[in-house]
């Protein structure tokens, strides 16, 4: 136990664990935010986001997991049978009792060996399990364990996150840090109880505090969490090469890097929201692929989510010569935000379900 | 009858107080204004607040607020008019000195908005109008503020861009005051493509709901004179109401409350317009900074948007501005210091008396002697105003 360091917080298993596959998912269709400015606001004002993905009739975040686990797969290049976990973070679960987890282990060969859970933990669920996964793998349980972030998010029509609410998410395999693209250096997680945003069970939609969502949720929470744990690694912004901050617009980002210390230089490959809108437990992940698709070996890369609860978890991230070889045996995650298909708003009702016919 | 003056004052930042309780609001304002007139002797507490019973479910808030100051037992009840409800609590602790029966009064503005979200607010702020023949049929304080302007302009033959000075001028004086919750400035090409919140009511014309308190502690003006270096006076105190149904009103653009009420205090205090070093209004939106200014005399009907103007000025400040003819809203008024609703009318008496005292800072009208502070309750059916010298 002699790195464990109680007053900092800070978490690091005993053997170092590293990413070594990851894989994302974006759903092909786009819907403008004009659209939804033209339907809700007369056309008039602005939007917080240029567009944002949807999923087709026949997707959900157990065919969206897949994908991106699939191409995760394809990165590391091993036996899915030597996978001892499969997690799957989202606030889209297709069934309230039945898991998302067992469907996609099955699905890319994983069984029956294998623990399956879903996560749940609004927008950082994907890295709650990507938390979990390393304790899995850093305490010699498992060889590979599998955390996915995945969402097709929930946004009341007219409301503010209707802009925003969108689809997608990625997968991260981890493994030994000998074995690793990219080597965890460690990682850390900041929670409170703090209800910004919600969605009660049986509820369509979520609920959310307004302005309650800046300050003292996302704000608070996304910079406790990375000062302390650049605190507890020894580390400044001008360490990193890449930061990436869960997206739940593009303002938000931004302004928190700018908080920290963070160059816009620093974030803009991660930062994805404008393009395909908060794709909620997804967010932080997917953008922590954008990086690790442009990435050279050595780089540093700061990860944070959020999730409205509330908390975050940060992550301290380097590459290895592994990752340039590895990265072309999968689509990147810019090849799916280029495969792109724009839908009207009506399109949008449809393909969401919200026309209620009886 | 005993005169009246104001031996403390009090009061915290406006904003969003996310982590901090009414009552701690309420303690936060007292606390300064009991030391600012050294004083802990206090006889009466007149609490100001329009929306804790429905938005905090704490109504009762005379005995809470009376306990949580550590002035347990003494008289103390909830003074409610909506956003004037600051100023009818000062008007109730006047009262109560000028009877004679309570020696030091304490009026306390408290005001908590952000435990609840945006709808929820907007139900309880539009308890403000009749029930029964306004909100029932959807109608809010920015709907009702919206059919207003919309008049306004039509009578008058003005555009939207003729209101940008009153919250370009706001804006500006805020950014002197460390307390303000804006403290920005504004663009006023930006104003009329600012976003809509009631037409032609934008996101510019309406001032911030926001949490906030102020005190303001007074007594027999013989005996202040004994306790503090610069006791100001309460020369004149007037409360006045109107049709609370903006329908009912016979002549729509003109606030007869503001009017009375302006009148009265002025005639109490014996001063005319001229003696009027500043006019702290209630600009909880621009459309009524305009007919503040015009029911309290300050400009004739369908001018008072040209005091805002700046070409209305040989070097081109409007007269509202800290140098002009008639400053308003000298510390960022409700535009930009934020409208903390019950609390309001007694930031407005706080921000007067720090002018006459000399002690506004930044913010100071230089030589200020005579100040006026006029507070609405929602578009103008409870109007209070005071008039404070020193």
């Amino acid at each position: 136990m002699s790195d464990y360091r109680a007053e900092s917080g800070l978490l690091q298993p005993h053997h170092k664990v590293g990413i070594i596959g990851y894989g994302s998912y974006v759903p092909r269709y786009r819907l403008p935010a004009s659209e939804i400015v033209r339907i809700w606001k007369g056309g008039q004002g602005g939007a917080p986001v240029k567009e944002k993905s949807v999923p087709g009739l026949d997707e959900d975040v157990v065919t969206m997991s897949m994908e991106a686990a699939r191409n995760a797969l394809a990165r590391a290049n091993i036996d899915p049978r030597e996978i001892r976990a499969v997690w799957v973070g989202s606030e889209s679960h297709p069934y309230a009792v039945k898991p998302t987890s067992t469907i996609v282990a099955e699905a890319i060969g994983a069984v029956p060996n294998t623990q399956a859970a879903d996560w749940e933990f609004a927008c950082k669920a994907g890295t709650e399990a990507m938390q979990a996964a390393i304790g899995f793998v850093g305490s010699g349980m498992a060889r590979y364990a599998l955390s996915i972030g995945m969402d097709t998010a929930q946004g009341r029509p007219g409301d503010a996150l209707e802009y925003t609410a969108a689809a997608g998410g990625a997968a991260i395999l981890l493994g030994r840090a000998e074995e690793a693209l990219a080597v965890i250096d460690g990682s850390y997680s900041f929670v409170t109880d703090t209800p910004d945003f919600w969605r009660r069970a049986h509820s369509e939609y979520p609920s959310h505090g307004d302005r309650f969502t800046g300050e003292p949720a996302y704000f608070k929470h996304v910079t406790a969490a990375a000062e302390s744990l650049m605190e507890a690694v020894g580390r400044t912004p001008a360490d990193y090469r890449w930061a990436v901050f869960h997206q739940p617009n593009v303002k938000f980002p931004r302004r928190v890097a700018g908080i920290l210390g963070f160059s816009q230089e620093q974030i803009e490959p991660g930062l994805l929201s404008g393009r395909i809108g908060n794709t909620y437990a997804g967010s932080a992940v997917i953008g922590l692929t954008a990086v690790l698709d442009v990435a050279e070996p050595g780089d540093r890369i700061l990860v944070v989510s959020y999730g409205s609860g509330a908390g975050s978890d940060a992550f301290d991230i380097v590459t290895t010569e592994r990752l340039p070889e590895a990265r072309d045996r999968a689509p990147k995650t810019e090849d799916y935000i280029a495969r792109r298909t724009e839908i009207d708003y009506a399109t949008y009702t449809r393909y969401r379900d919200k026309l209620k016919l009886s | 009858m005993t005169n009246v003056s104001i031996i403390g004052i009090g009061k915290t930042e406006v904003g969003e107080h996310w982590e901090t309780s009414i009552r701690h609001l309420a303690w936060y304002a007292i606390e300064a204004a009991l030391d600012n007139a050294a004083t802990t002797e206090i006889d009466a507490l007149y609490v100001g607040n329009m929306l804790a019973g429905g938005l905090g479910g704490q109504d009762h808030l005379g005995a809470l607020v009376a306990d949580f100051a550590g002035l347990r037992g003494i008289e103390a009840v909830t003074v409610e008019a909506a956003d004037a409800s600051g100023g009818a609590a000062l008007r109730q602790a006047v009262l109560a000195v000028r009877s004679g029966l309570v020696r030091t009064a304490l009026a306390v503005g408290v005001e908590k908005v952000t435990d609840e979200s945006g709808s929820a607010v907007l139900a309880e702020l539009s308890t403000g109008l009749d029930a029964d023949y306004e909100s029932v049929h959807g109608l809010t304080p920015a709907g009702a503020a919206a059919l207003l302007m919309r008049r306004y302009m039509h009578e008058y033959g003005v555009t939207l861009d003729d209101f940008a000075g009153f919250s370009v001028n706001a804006h500006r004086n805020a950014a002197d005051n460390p307390l303000a919750m804006f403290r920005n400035r504004l663009k006023a090409d930006r104003f009329a493509t600012a976003p809509l919140i009631a037409e032609p009511i934008s996101l510019f014309d309406m001032a911030p709901l926001a949490d906030g308190a102020a005190a303001v502690i007074v007594t027999a003006a013989d005996r202040a004179m004994d306790m503090v270096p610069q006791p100001v006076r309460v020369a004149g105190s007037a409360l006045a109401t109107d049709t609370i149904a903006l329908h009912d009103r016979r002549d729509p653009l003109w606030l007869s409350a503001a009017a009375h009420s302006a009148e009265a205090a002025m005639a109490a205090a014996g001063v005319t317009h001229a003696d009027i070093d500043l006019f702290e209004l209630h600009d909880a939106y621009t459309i009524l900074a305009a007919l503040s200014l015009e029911a309290a005399g300050f400009a004739d009907r369908g001018e008072g948007w040209r005091l805002a103007a700046e070409e209305m000025s040989p070097d081109g400040t409007p007269a509202i501005a800290r140098d002009g003819a008639i400053p308003i809203s000298t510390f960022g008024g409700l535009k930009a210091r934020g409208n903390p609703l019950g609390a309001t009318g007694l930031y407005q008496i706080v921000e007067v008396v720090q002018q006459l005292r000399g002690e506004a800072g930044d913010c100071q009208i230089p030589g200020a002697r005579t100040g006026m502070a006029q507070c609405l309750g929602v578009i103008g059916a409870t109007a209070v105003t005071h008039v404070l010298q020193i």
